[in-house]
């Protein structure tokens, strides 16, 4: 076990955890914000595994923007009364 | 209980089909011959320094161009959905605040508390709806606008240099294109009353992927074939003018990319 794994597998765990969380999360806004960190996680993982470009692409589309699209949407949603249970 | 059972059965097929993929197919222990190829013969057939940006923009970049398409496509679907939404939305919520202000007079007479009551729900089932309908600015954020000045054009700069510098360093035009449009969000985000020209937004976006065609079709005539890069001259290898048209090619890529997901985020925030 290389010295890298032994970082790459407790990250992996901690990823996996906040991905149930955004799963099970009765909060939507918490949720979206949760899977940003899942993916900003990510990134940090692509960059120990020495893939900086990718590392790039999945911190700025997967953290930054799909959270901000999502809460747009999640906004929107809020505006036309579809649902008033989250 | 059965349909739980089907489900259950059509999982373990699934992973029956793909279990070939894990015990058959060992990882590599060297370089393909093709990837070999290109780390071995890149640096003198295109001069790029970073050899990502060079399969992305060069070997693989019919690729670049398609993914360039499907992300224009996604960005018209979202213009038109939204866009044929907003004009039904617009009806229908001045309909609901005519319906609610008839309720409201229609419910005063009888008593007080109701109205309050009715209001109070109405308000906290859709906040953002109140605010439009009355026509309220949102409250700035102090903090959020003032530090929304001075990182704009820093995000902007970040952005341009990504994208520019995508044959020297890590990064290109889809990455600087997104950290710009983050920017633009930030803009959003510190005042929600600031619009942005849809009109600019569109002629940057369709004028950089019409250049992104030319610079491939001059590859075609100028070069070995359609997306070649080697018209341009070459420059020492990891300076900003090297690569022949890969930094050009990126930064028509980034300039797009940045400006469609800019659009989006504009659409959806109406």
């Amino acid at each position: 076990m290389s010295s890298i794994e032994i970082f790459i597998i407790p990250i992996g765990l901690f990823m996996i955890a906040g991905a149930l969380i955004a799963l099970y999360q009765k909060s939507l806004v918490a949720a979206i914000i949760v899977s940003g960190v899942v993916s900003l996680v990510a990134s940090v993982i692509y960059v120990m595994l020495a893939a900086p470009d990718v590392a790039m692409t999945e911190a700025a589309i997967g953290s930054a923007l799909t959270t901000v699209v999502f809460l747009y949407a999640l906004g929107r949603i809020r505006k036309q009364g579809g649902s008033e249970n989250d | 209980m059965i349909k739980r059972l089907f489900i259950f059965a059509a999982i373990i097929l699934f992973g029956l089909m793909v279990l070939p993929l894990v015990t058959r197919i060992a990882p590599f222990t060297e370089l393909t011959p093709l990837a070999a190829k290109y780390v071995g013969a890149e640096a003198h057939e295109l001069g790029a320094a970073n050899l990502v940006t060079a399969v992305v923009v060069t070997y693989r970049g019919l690729d670049t161009l398609g993914e360039v398409t499907v992300l224009f496509a996604a960005t018209a679907g979202v213009g038109f959905l939204l866009r044929s939404r907003t004009k039904k939305d617009s009806s229908i919520a001045d309909a609901e605040t005519q319906a609610v202000e008839a309720g409201v007079q229609a419910a005063d007479p009888e008593s007080a508390v109701p109205v309050e009551v009715e209001v109070e729900a109405d308000r906290r089932g859709s906040g953002a709806s109140g605010a439009a309908a009355t026509r309220r600015p949102a409250p700035l954020s102090e903090l959020l606008s003032s530090a929304s000045v001075v990182l704009f054009p820093l995000v902007l700069m970040f952005g341009a240099y990504i994208f520019i510098h995508g044959h020297l360093t890590p990064g290109g035009g889809f990455q600087g294109g997104v950290v710009i449009a983050s920017g633009f969000a930030l803009l959003m985000a510190a005042d929600a009353s600031r619009t942005l020209n849809h009109g600019v937004l569109l002629l940057v976006e369709s004028l950089s992927g019409a250049a992104y065609v030319v610079l491939g079709l001059l590859g075609l005539v100028l070069a070995a074939g359609f997306l070649d890069t080697t018209f341009l001259p070459f420059g020492k290898l990891g300076q900003v003018f090297s690569a022949g048209a890969i930094p050009v090619i990126y930064s028509f890529v980034g300039l797009k990319v940045g400006s469609e997901l800019t659009n989006i985020l504009e659409s959806l925030r109406k």
